[in-house]
Formats: C-alpha cells, structure tokens, sequence
C-alpha cells in the first residue's frame, strides 16, 4: 500500500486530543469518570468500542501492542483488534505480556504482575456502578459528586441476604484513592486486588456511554465490604489441567455430554509460559 | 419553652398564573403533629413540598433547628447539608410507596440503607436493626428477605416508616399515608403511627384530605383552601366548633358511619 487509507491508528488527530485530553482529566481524578465525544468506530459497540478508541488515542509507532478476550489471545475480539491496530497503526503486535507496552483487555487482567512502562485498557460495558439502583444519570452524578455511595452497600447487603455471603463475581465495585467508586469492567472479583497499587496505568474507557474514567499508577484501589463480611478473593479447588498453576484464574470447560469437565487458566499466555518452562525443565 | 423546631414565614409558590401556596406561616414544635387538611388542590402538597426542601418558594422561608442546635433557613443549605438532613433528621412517607420504597430490594435492605448510607457497614448490626424495626411495625420478621412489591398495601406503608425511623428522625413528612387503603387497615396504621409518634417524640407535617386521619394524629390543624391558610388552631378546636364557612362545611360534610 503507498498512501494510508486511514490516519494512524484509525482515528483523525483531533479526535485523538480530545480523548487524550478526557485521559489527562481522567488521571487527574483518579475513578471519576469523564464524558468524552465517542466516536462511531468501525465494529459494533460491545465489542470494544471505548477501548479501541483509548488505545487509538495512546498508541505510538514503537509502541507493542497485546489484546486480550477474557483472557486469551486468540478469540475474535481479540485477533480482530490487534488485527485492526496493526493494519491502520503498523504497530507490532504480542501475545507476550512481557514485551507489551499496551495491553487492551476485556475481562481479564494478565496474570503476570504489570510494571510502569505498561498500559492497560479496559473495554467497559457499563461505567456506571450505581446505574442498576439509580437510573437517572442525573442522580447518580449528584451521589458521585456528594460521594453518597450507601446504595452500594445495599447491593452488597442484599447479596448476603439471599446467598449468605457476597455472590457479586464479576464487576465488583471498588473505591479509587478513598474517593470514588468505579466499576472495574466486567473483570472477575479476583482480579480487582491486582488494581490495588498497580504500577502501570489502568485506563478504562466505555464507548457506547462514552465514558473514560483512570486508576493512576500505585493508586489504592479498594474492594467494597462490610465488617463482618470482609471480600474474599475467588478460590478455586482444582488445578490449572495444562499448566498445574493454582493460584491463577480458571475456567470451566465441558468437554462432553456426560458431565465431563476441566479447569484451564483463562490467561493463555501465562498458562503457555508456565507449560514451556515446565517442557523445558523436563528436557533437562 | 424552647424554639419551634421548624417555621415558615410567608411562604408564597406560583405556578404561572396559579398561585398554589399565598403567605404561609406556621411553627411546629418538637414532638408536635401538625395536620394540614384541604381539598384536592387546595395547595396542600405544595406547602408540604415548599417546607420539606423539594420545591423553592417565590417568597418566604423556612427555618429548621439542626441536631446541633442551630437554626438554618432551608435555602442556606447546600445540597450536601439539606441531602444528609433528608437522610437521617427527616423521614418521608408517601402515599405511593413505590416512591418511598427501593420496590425490588428487600424488606431488610430497604430498612438497612439509610443506616448504610450514614456509613454502617456491619452486616450483622444491620440486619439486626432491620429486624427489630420490622417487629416494630409489625411485620412478620420472616418477611425481611422478601422485596415489597410482594407486600400488601398497608404491609408497603409500615415497612416505608420502618425505613424512615431506623435513623431515629426529629421530623416526619407524610403525604396521605393512609390513601389507598382500606379502613380496616387504615385503623391499624394509625394506631400503629400514634405509638411512634408518641414513643420518639416525633414531630410530624401530615397532609391529608381525611378529617379522620387529622384527628386521631394530628395536635393541630391548617384548614387550606386555593392556597391559604384560612383557619389553624387545635384539632380538636378546629374539628368541633369550625370558625371559618369553609371549615364548617369541610366538617359537616364528613359522613358519619
């Protein structure tokens, strides 16, 4: 190809400095989230619009790129956007969390510790943690900006009503930096620990809501609870199938129709670099 | 005797053309019940609107005397201030409960917010505060983890004062608690409100169309008619030997079972 079809990473620059400008704003105060003019990207929202447009906005040239799906490399949402950033940005692109500088991710945080040259990007669903006890947008601004955050516990509250301890799995709301609550993404509640004093910076950006909001490096992140009910980390009783691992999210795969089932690592890097290692150590 | 825990002065609302509330005052002390009767669009809601903070009056203010002791007029209040009051000094009761209620949270959470939203965050105290009030407004405690919209009517009505009481409010605002109901339970949520209200010194603004309602709770009355206030006195005064032409054919018209 001779001539770009496409500005760098798809996005006109303008476009690029707005969102860089609602990121800044976003840093600034950290869990608040910004409006931003969302654009009209070419794929459906829901499958990333927000994050795509963030990391659009932040890529550079030298910048390496990895996008995950629920943890793993090599699912459409996935193959599709690195596919998108290395057509319209040229960047090069992993599946290594190591060597990544920007990390796009729905779902899941890597399980491998991030370190301060990272970014990771969040693809958000619904920004809004209050959204599903206070329908009115203009509400739940005034409850953020009065940090009138009771309802939350309410959440919490009915949960152990009805199952006896918090059953909130997924997208588990937490305080940023003793100020405001964020939705962390439909990630699980085990990864929301890993946002606690993170050293690389978390941006989240939600495209349909047109949302962005940030967690600052080494910025305390705190899960919500009650005294008596403290949160609780997933545990699980089995093993990684491929790679042994037991301390790393596991998903349930059906492998027949007679009940048969398995648990695998839901990060596909960090299980194939643990299955290599151990290939290795074999060998020797 | 000590100041009015709450007053307003010259209290005036237009709606357009409309005036729907004209030069209001009254005070209202600690612990008193005050009731304030008129027909439908007499500017009843109005006033109660105009006192608890959710509408601004064109003229006039309200002053309320802070758990702290201090007198603030209402419109010196910043959101934060008048929010927080609503939460834990004032209660609401409406007459819709759907307006009052979290309609598909439990009994036990709708109760249990107000003490989270102040910052209690023991489930085990929650829960057990809930219980307690559900038994105080006589509700089958096996009832805590089912949501209102399976409750009856009159069940709504006593689970939206438990909600309300459970950060042991100074002030009441109820908009025809008893609307809707039947006279049965009607009697019942009376009976019950007198208890509280007597039992937590509650002071409480009531507006009802009912003279009956009026009666039992009430100590005083405002009569309203097209947005005056155009008789005020003690109920029981008020009641038995109306001054006003409109009072006395509010009260005569009142059918005697």
């Amino acid at each position: 190809m001779t001539a770009r079809p496409y500005n760098f990473a798809y996005l006109d620059e303008q476009t690029k400095r707005m969102i860089r400008r609602a990121i800044l704003k976003a840093i600034a105060i950290p869990g608040y989230q910004v409006p931003f003019a969302s654009r009209e990207m070419p794929m459906p929202y829901g499958w990333g619009t927000g994050g795509v447009q963030l990391t659009a906005s932040i890529i550079g040239p030298d910048d390496v790129l990895k996008v995950i799906d629920q943890g793993a490399d090599d699912t459409t949402n996935a193959v599709s956007i690195r596919a998108f950033f290395a057509k319209t940005a040229d960047v090069a692109t992993t599946t290594d969390t190591t060597q990544a500088t920007i990390i796009q991710t729905r779902h899941r945080v890597p399980e491998t510790p991030l370190s301060a040259d990272q970014i990771l990007v969040y693809q958000v669903p619904i920004p809004e943690p209050l959204r599903f006890l206070e329908p009115r947008e203009t509400e739940t601004r005034t409850m953020h900006a009065l940090a009138e955050y009771g309802v939350m516990h309410v959440k919490l509250y009915e949960d152990i009503a009805r199952h006896g301890h918090i059953a909130t799995t997924y997208a588990y709301p937490a305080r940023v930096a003793d100020r405001y609550i964020m939705d962390p993404s439909p990630i699980p509640k085990f990864d929301n620990p890993k946002l606690d004093d993170c050293p690389a910076l978390q941006l989240f950006g939600a495209g349909r809501e047109q949302r962005i909001y940030a967690i600052p490096p080494f910025t305390r992140v705190v899960s919500l609870d009650f005294e008596d009910h403290p949160f609780e980390r997933t545990k699980f009783e089995a093993a990684c199938e491929f790679c042994g691992s037991r301390d790393s999210f596991l998903d349930e795969v059906v492998i027949d129709d007679k009940g048969g089932r398995m648990f695998v690592c839901s990060d596909t890097d960090y299980c194939q670099k643990r299955q290599q290692a151990q290939k290795k150590d074999a060998a020797e | 005797m000590s100041a009015p825990l709450l007053s307003a002065q010259g209290l005036s609302k237009r709606y357009g053309a409309v005036p729907a509330c004209r030069d209001v005052s009254f005070e209202l002390n600690e612990g008193e019940a005050l009731a304030i009767v008129g027909e439908s669009g007499s500017g009843k809601t109005t006033l109660l609107n105009l006192i608890g903070g959710a509408l601004a009056p064109d003229a006039g203010e309200v002053v309320y005397r802070m758990r702290d002791g201090t007198e603030r007029a209402l419109s010196s209040l910043n959101e934060a201030e008048r929010r927080s009051l609503m939460r834990t000094d004032w209660g609401f009761v409406h007459q819709d409960s759907s307006r009052g209620l979290r309609m598909n949270v439990s009994a036990g959470g709708n109760i249990g917010e107000r003490l989270m939203a102040v910052g209690d965050r023991h489930y085990g105290r929650i829960r057990a505060s809930a219980l307690e009030w559900l038994g105080r407004v006589e509700i089958d405690s096996a009832r805590i983890d089912d949501p209102p919209t399976t409750y009856s009517g009159g069940m709504r009505q006593r689970l939206q004062i438990a909600r309300n009481l459970v950060t042991r409010p100074r002030l009441m605002f109820m908009d025809e608690p008893t609307g809707g109901l039947d006279v049965s339970v009607q009697a019942r949520l009376l009976d019950l409100l007198r208890g509280l209200i007597a039992d937590m010194g509650l002071a409480v603004v009531l507006v009802t169309h009912d003279l009956a309602v009026a009666r039992l709770l009430s100590h005083r009355i405002l009569v309203m008619r097209q947005g005056e206030v155009i008789e005020s006195g003690l109920t029981d005064r008020v009641l038995d030997d109306p001054q006003a032409p409109y009072t006395q054919l509010l009260v005569s018209s009142v059918l005697a079972a």
